[in-house]
């Protein structure tokens, strides 16, 4: 049988996001899948350098309406390490809150995605339905739906009172139940187990080489979670468990998800009846002391690093970012090759793409006038030249 | 007015169908519209129903600036829709490139690139917001009739 290439995207009936799959196919099975990437890419690395810090909080906030509260986080962490601020305290656990608030409705969603691409559209419209109560607690905290805004250099921009706790407690409460409900539902249902079982496998030998970071490496049986190697925020006061699973295929990232919610409703109970008391915020000079900063954050998808340059004005020099999804993406390679074609979208949402945060880096050649997009060998062979040319020899390693 | 034209309208203004296109978003109005077809809000019970295809569609609900990228395909993809078509421009960044106004992978604002016909401002926009623009859009259709 001949092979066909066929496109996937950018318009697609099951991506809710521009990207671009070639997939080779013979017969229906896929014999190579390319990524293409840069649909979404808008520039925002360089309009964040011609911008104060203060508003690139809020263009940071828009790399992607999902996890918003992570980027911003991420940056905010950064300046603030550079300014050399104390956060306060309060400060601190709000943010905490808010984040894991954030995962809530991250993970609701991604279960509702994959319950449609798998055609159980009862699951969707359940999940979304619930999802709705986190969607109120952050317009009660925050007064925003999506992009809350929370953060403010130096702290938080609003207080939590007393009925707000009650009010985000008594909607938990619900959410806990329903989530017993969509995990007795992924656990014990034929029907999703034999949709998702054995579908786009990922060794943990290949999720490590490949990369892969937050559910989906968990889904594999890897054990990385920002959150418990490298606590930031109030996340090492927290009784909490990393959740993996060992069947390294999307039945492993559903479960993944379905029970880090629960984990996610524990922490947020634990952050509201133990917030500390005192100011919310600290005031931070406008022009922000020369440095760098990297910092890391557990995004609801994974790992987002998040890299800030200062040269002492009131505006970064170079600001960097790495989502999760990129360092993801790798994997979905690896897991459609062999695959079936009819399991695409579903391999494709297991890992919650979210090309908004991915799609800011594409290379520009002047001297040829195109823009080129490097595969992996290529960059290798570029990194090893480059730093041969420093007097490292790097071309011995694997 | 011919009957075919009177029962093309009377079916567009009936049960409108909308194509959803992300022309470089950052998913906040994308969330919000599939949002608004979500038991909450739940449009379908109007007969607004979601297409995958530009043949199928109504309405092309855009969200985001346009990026270069995307430019050239949300012109395809609003070539294949058939006649009678109507283009709603989905938040800030639809309406006029919000705060990505200025990027150079950004062509701001949806009306650059394609006719719109209504505007949705709001970053995002909230799901009444886009229920609101339908009806006002349907409404503006009846006043032409």
């Amino acid at each position: 049988m001949s092979k066909i290439t066929i496109p996937f995207g950018p318009q697609h009936v099951a991506l809710k996001e521009p990207e671009n799959f070639m997939l080779v196919l013979e017969g229906e099975q896929i014999q190579g899948a390319t990524v293409n990437l840069g649909y979404n890419h808008r520039g925002m690395e360089k309009a964040a350098e011609e911008r104060t810090y203060l508003q690139d909080l809020y263009l940071i906030e828009r790399v992607c309406g999902i996890c918003s509260h992570s980027h911003t986080t991420c940056y905010i962490t950064n300046v603030e390490e550079l300014a050399k601020a104390e956060t306060p305290k309060r400060a601190l656990a709000i943010r905490t809150l808010v984040a894991e608030l954030e995962r809530v409705h991250s993970h609701l969603l991604w279960l509702g995605v994959a319950g449609y691409e798998m055609g159980f559209e009862t699951l969707f419209m359940y999940t979304w339905r619930d999802r709705e109560q986190v969607l109120d607690c952050l317009e009660l905290l925050s007064g925003n739906r999506v992009h809350y805004s929370i953060n403010t250099i130096g702290g938080v921009r609003r207080d939590i009172s007393a009925e707000q706790k009650t009010e985000v407690m008594k909607r938990i409460d619900y959410l806990v139940e329903r989530t017993n409900y969509y995990i007795k539902l992924a656990t014990e249902e034929p029907t999703i187990y034999a949709r998702t079982s054995k579908v786009g496998m990922l060794p943990p030998e290949e999720a490590l080489r490949r990369n892969a970071v937050g559910p989906t490496a968990r889904a594999s049986g890897i054990a990385r979670d920002v959150r418990k190697d490298d606590p930031y925020l109030i996340y090492n006061e927290l009784d909490f468990k990393v959740i993996t699973h060992n069947t390294n295929d999307v039945f492993g990232r559903l479960v993944v998800r379905a029970l880090e919610l629960v984990e996610s409703y524990k922490i947020i109970k634990q952050v509201l009846n133990n917030l500390p008391e005192g100011p919310i915020a600290v005031k931070v000079p406008m022009r922000i002391a020369p440095g760098e900063a990297v910092n890391h954050y557990e995004a609801p998808r994974g790992e987002d690093i998040h890299y800030l340059k200062s040269n002492g004005t009131d505006k970064p020099e170079r600001l960097k970012v790495r989502a999760p999804t990129l360092a993801n993406l790798q994997s979905v390679q690896y897991m459609l090759e062999g695959g079936w074609m009819a399991d695409v979208p579903l391999v494709i949402a297991a890992i919650d793409p979210c090309m908004s945060c991915t799609d800011r880096a594409v290379v520009w050649d002047p001297k040829k006038g195109k823009k080129q997009t490097y595969g992996w060998e290529e960059l290798r062979k570029m990194a090893i030249e480059r730093y041969k040319r420093r007097g490292v020899d790097f071309s011995r390693l694997g | 007015m011919k009957t075919i034209d009177k029962l093309i309208t009377w079916s567009l203004l009936k049960s409108p169908w909308i194509l959803h296109f992300n022309s470089g978003a950052c998913n906040g109005c994308d969330i919000e519209i599939v949002d608004a077809l979500t038991p909450r809000y739940d449009v379908e019970r109007f007969g607004i129903v979601q297409k995958a295809v530009p043949r199928h569609a109504d309405i092309l609900v855009v969200s985001g600036p346009v990026t270069l990228q995307q430019a050239k395909r949300l012109k395809t993809i609003y070539d294949q829709m058939p006649e009678p078509k109507f283009v709603m421009a989905v938040g800030a960044c639809g309406c006029s490139g919000g705060v990505f106004n200025g990027c150079y992978g950004v062509i701001p604002g949806v009306h650059q690139t394609l006719p719109v016909s209504v505007y949705v401002p709001g970053c995002p926009v909230r799901p009444e917001a886009i229920i609101d623009a339908v009806v006002k859009l349907i409404q503006s259709v009846e006043g032409k009739k």
